[in-house]
């Protein structure tokens, strides 16, 4: 049974190889196509036409430095325009018309999980370079953002650690991103013997939420009774800058009340008016502000290829960086752009980052990452006030939420599935099928 | 008198233990603290050069040295590393004053105030602090502050320090020496909430006097500290009774909140929808673009910033009539070539408005921006109005609901005492009739449009003060008003007043226990309610005008 699906994957595999070397022939056969599927209109634009950017200028850099395997690199850029349904439409336009051998691209877990579905069925590979609530892990996607292991848990141990924060509120914006994270940082509070009525989750507010006057009421009265209270934000998008604001003309400091966010970055603060937000707090996997030569290196790269000194740079565009270089790497490794290739050579591959470590590429299809902790300064930037000793690795199933504790993702031989039951020893239904 | 003494002699024996163990922190800290910092107390100049050091436990040191130095430029070194404008010079780790120029920074050496000339930004970086550096400059100030001739300043500094144990000794000190009597007022504050730490029973209990119902949270909280767990009935009685009067104010205090928040957000929806009021509600027209209206005010005072950066601070004058003028524009001009071919064609007149709104979206999209646009708030529209304790009403809420009100009165005004306001309601009422007596209601028509946008434009200065200015932002309040507006009572300017501000209170009503999502949720389904019982709104139009 299992020898027949080989054989047949072979030979359409076999098959298809002799139609792409065909067609190889006649265009030109000396390029690898990348695709980039990152949306240059609508509302995520601001942050995904940077990473577009980024993309270019990896590409750029490795065909300067000759290609890989001989071969020069093509970007091939499509817009899906920050609308769901489009990214399916176009990752599979790539994959199927273009003949791409990878996509980097997606910002939102939304737009990630409409293309999962297209990356699995065609078999293609996607780097994916964005925080996100984890929960999740696939063949044929490698999660080069942060897990919220990575980010979330972290930045709480370093407010009960180093600020001896005892009071807890959580506060987001309503959609599937915080929800979770917020579920894995109660049950991780209250691990850690914080009391049910230390902890406020708010309630969750919609995108573009501008009336935070209530909001903040509500965390000043939590904040005043004495003990040490900080605010855990995923409040995403624009939403941020009427908050902060808010919370400055509410005469709230950081010195008070600080807040930690994991959705406000080097690019979010650019072109606002950083008074009201100095001091509070961000937990990310790099800084545009770490000195490094690996990173000052990149960020002059940066500047020269989009011409603007004023240009920041951010932790998503280092997960574009480590991304593309590991995948770079595989290829080599592989000797091919061949999709089940390069996911059996990728595995434990490493590659430096910019804050001065190296990330490995791990069985999970995640990386391994620094946690930094900065305080945001009013020339927009970040001062580092605190970082983990080494890299960690990311975790697919977080270890505080009951139903996934026990399941792991492991993509290398014998289990080679992305949700297994350790327990049970025992694998999803997706995996048995495939 | 017996029971008092035992009570007493517990506090002692209670406190004994921890007042030793306090005592003996404070001598090994003082033996201790120096020595890392090199055996010696080190002076002005060597502090100012471990500023730079990247850890910040040496620059809390660093910054402790200069704050207790006595140097007299300490205050305004201080101050300047607390506004970031203190930096180091990569090539030397000098410590500079920089001041950003037209083409970098200009740098002033910080320990003799020598000019240095204009270097680059990347030569210089700045000396990063951290939420505790920031507190422990704030102290330091609030310290050096106690002393200033500004009694404003001074009782800025003892607000700082209230509740803080380890300054209470200085404001002790300064208690005799103060003249100014709201100074004194809140020194004395200061000290009673230290005394409720005090050891005798009859300190405690005149602390608990003095302080009365004060609302300061400390207060709070150390009192229902006392009133659980203090030694002696009696001061856990007054402690008790204090409590229960701060409770009751707080109560009411909170309810003023909501009740402020709810006027605030009421105010939004009426700024918003009142020129719908007149577009909508006079004229009939179903006006798609009004939020785009309203966003191209918005974009008018980013223009207008953008014109004047010196004088932020008086932007929004210059704001309001220019974004009355562009709106108003924009109104006449969609009024002459597209919707006065079609009164009468409700449904064609929203598609095309509608469409209207589509086109100067991207307007603004392809000549400003895609992204969202930096409004600068005024100083004067930043921080709160400080009532008590318990209460602060924010600045730029305030000023905009006294704005949304001076806006109605002069629409009212407009439509009651001028000619103008004369032919509008004339031709709204019976078109007609009106033309019969002269009017020429085309160009009435025209007027009124504008007029409507106009009012638009205006609201969009006030939302640029309070959300984010983007191509989408109209998108946001066009449901709003319509809402309002139909809630309100169609073409009753009263109306659209009193229904929003009383949505925008039901609103932050609701809002505490149901969420921002729900309370739209529930105010809608209201809305829904009521204009089945009455389909005409608040305050409906009675009389022939309404055929």
């Amino acid at each position: 049974m299992h020898k027949s699906g080989f054989f047949k994957t072979l030979l359409i595999g076999l098959s298809a190889g002799i139609g792409l070397c065909l067609a190889g022939a006649l265009a030109a056969a000396d390029t690898i196509k990348v695709g980039i599927l990152h949306s240059l209109s609508g509302t995520m634009a601001i942050s995904e036409t940077t990473l577009k950017d980024t993309m270019r200028m990896l590409i750029e850099e490795q065909n300067k430095k000759g290609g890989i395997l001989g071969k020069r690199l093509e970007a091939v850029v499509v817009d899906p325009a920050s609308d769901w349904p489009l990214f399916a439409e176009k990752a599979r336009e790539l994959i199927e018309k273009e003949k791409v051998a990878v996509i980097f691209g997606c910002w939102t877990s939304v737009s990630r999980k409409s293309v999962l579905p297209v990356v699995e069925e065609l078999n293609g590979l996607l780097f994916y370079p964005v925080q996100y609530e984890g929960e999740e892990s696939s063949k044929n996607v490698f999660y080069t953002g942060a897990t919220p292991n990575q980010q979330a848990i972290p930045a709480v141990d370093y407010l009960m650690n180093e600020l001896d924060i005892e009071r807890w509120v959580l506060v987001g914006t309503d959609y599937v991103y915080p929800r979770t994270t917020n579920k894995i940082l109660e049950a991780y509070l209250k691990q850690k013997g914080v009391a049910k009525q230390d902890i406020l989750i708010d309630k969750y507010t919609p995108f573009s939420h501008s009336d935070w006057q209530s909001t903040i009421a509500n965390i000043k009265k939590f904040g005043s009774q004495g003990k040490k209270t900080a605010v855990v934000s995923t409040i995403n998008g624009d939403a941020n800058v009427s908050f902060y604001k808010e919370l400055g003309n509410q005469g709230i400091s950081a010195e008070d009340i600080p807040v930690v966010a994991f959705s406000v970055g080097e690019e979010e603060l650019s072109g606002i008016d950083t008074k009201p937000l100095v001091g509070h707090l961000a937990a990310w996997n790099y800084f545009m502000s770490v000195e490094d030569p690996a990173n000052e290196a990149f960020i002059q790269s940066w500047h020269d290829f989009i011409g603007d000194d004023e240009r920041v740079t951010n932790d998503p565009m280092e997960a574009h960086y480590i991304g593309f270089n590991l995948w770079v790497r595989a290829v080599e490794k592989a000797g091919s752009t061949d999709t089940d290739k390069v996911v059996a050579a990728i595995v434990g591959l490493e590659t430096p980052n910019l804050t001065g470590g190296t990330s490995v590429m791990l069985k999970n299809h995640h990386v391994t990452k620094p946690v930094l902790i900065g305080e945001i300064q009013d020339d927009g930037q970040f001062e580092v006030v605190w970082r983990t000793g080494t890299e960690i690795p990311g975790d697919a199933w977080s270890d505080f939420l009951p139903g996934s504790k026990d399941i792991v993702a492991d993509w290398t031989q014998p289990i080679f599935c992305g949700n297994y039951n350790t327990k049970t020893k025992t694998k999803a239904k997706a995996c048995l099928e495939r | 008198m017996f029971r008092g003494y035992l009570s007493m002699r517990a506090v002692a024996l209670g406190r004994g233990p921890l007042v030793a163990a306090g005592f003996l922190c404070v001598l090994i800290l003082a033996t201790l603290v120096p020595r890392p910092a090199g055996a010696r107390t080190i002076g002005y100049e060597e502090a100012l050069g471990r500023l730079s050091d990247r850890s910040f436990r040496v620059k809390a040191a660093a910054i402790e040295a200069i704050a207790t130095g006595g140097d007299e430029r300490a205050r305004s070194l201080l101050e300047g590393l607390l506004k970031g404008e203190v930096f180091y010079r990569k090539s030397d780790r000098r410590i500079l004053y920089a001041r950003k120029s037209q083409t970098g920074y200009r740098i002033r050496d910080a320990s003799n105030g020598a000019d240095l000339g204009e270097v680059g930004k990347r030569e210089i970086k700045k000396v990063g602090l951290n939420n505790r550096l920031r507190r422990q400059l704030r102290g330091a100030l609030a310290g050096m502050a106690l002393n200033d001739p500004d009694p404003r300043v001074r009782r800025a500094a003892v607000r700082e320090m209230m509740g803080d144990g380890k300054a209470a000794v200085r404001l002790r000190a300064r208690l005799p020496l103060e003249q100014d009597e709201g100074v004194r007022a809140d020194l004395g504050l200061a000290i009673a909430l230290d005394d409720l730490h005090a050891a005798t029973a009859n300190t405690r209990l005149a602390a608990i006097a003095t302080l009365g119902a004060s609302l300061e949270p400390e207060v709070h909280n150390r009192l229902a500290a006392m009133a659980e767990a203090d030694p002696d009935p009696a001061v856990t009685a007054a402690a008790r009774a204090a409590l229960f009067g701060i409770e009751l104010r707080r109560t009411l205090n909170a309810w003023a909140e909501t009740l402020f928040f709810g006027l605030s957000l009421g105010s939004v929806l009426v700024l918003a929808a009142i020129g719908l009021a007149i577009t909508f509600g006079v004229m009939g027209v179903i006006n798609m673009a009004h939020g785009e209206l309203v966003m191209l005010g918005a974009y008018t005072t980013y223009l207008v910033q953008q014109a004047m950066p010196d004088a932020i601070g008086y932007s929004l004058l210059v704001a309001v009539p220019a974004a009355f003028v562009v709106s108003g524009l924009f109104g006449v001009a969609i009024e002459r070539l597209v919707i006065r071919f079609l009164y009468g064609r409700p449904l064609e007149t929203l598609l095309a408005t509608f469409g209207i709104s589509l086109m100067l979206q991207q307007l603004v999209r392809t000549t400003i921006s895609a992204q969202n646009v930096a409004v600068e708030n005024p100083a004067w529209m930043s921080g709160s109005l400080r009532i008590n304790p318990a209460l602060a009403l924010t600045y730029n809420r305030l000023y905009i609901f006294l704005f949304a009100i001076l806006v109605f009165l002069g629409l009212l005004l407009i439509l009651k005492r001028t000619t103008l306001g004369l032919q509008v309601r004339a031709v709204s009422q019976n078109r007609a009739m009106a033309r019969a007596m002269g009017i020429r209601s085309a160009r009435v028509d025209m007027l009124t449009f504008g007029l409507g946008a106009g009012t638009a434009g205006v609201a969009g200065v006030a939302l640029s003060q309070l959300t984010n200015v983007g191509p989408n932002m109209g998108q946001a309040y066009i449901i709003d008003s319509f809402m309002v507006v139909v809630f309100g009572g169609v073409g009753n300017l009263w109306g659209t007043f009193i229904g929003g501000l009383t949505l925008g209170i039901a609103n932050k009503f609701m809002e505490p226990w149901a969420g921002a999502v729900l309370a739209k949720i529930l105010v809608l389904i209201f809305i829904i309610l009521f204009i089945q019982r009455r389909p005409r709104g608040l305050f409906p139009q009675r009389g022939r005008a309404v055929e």
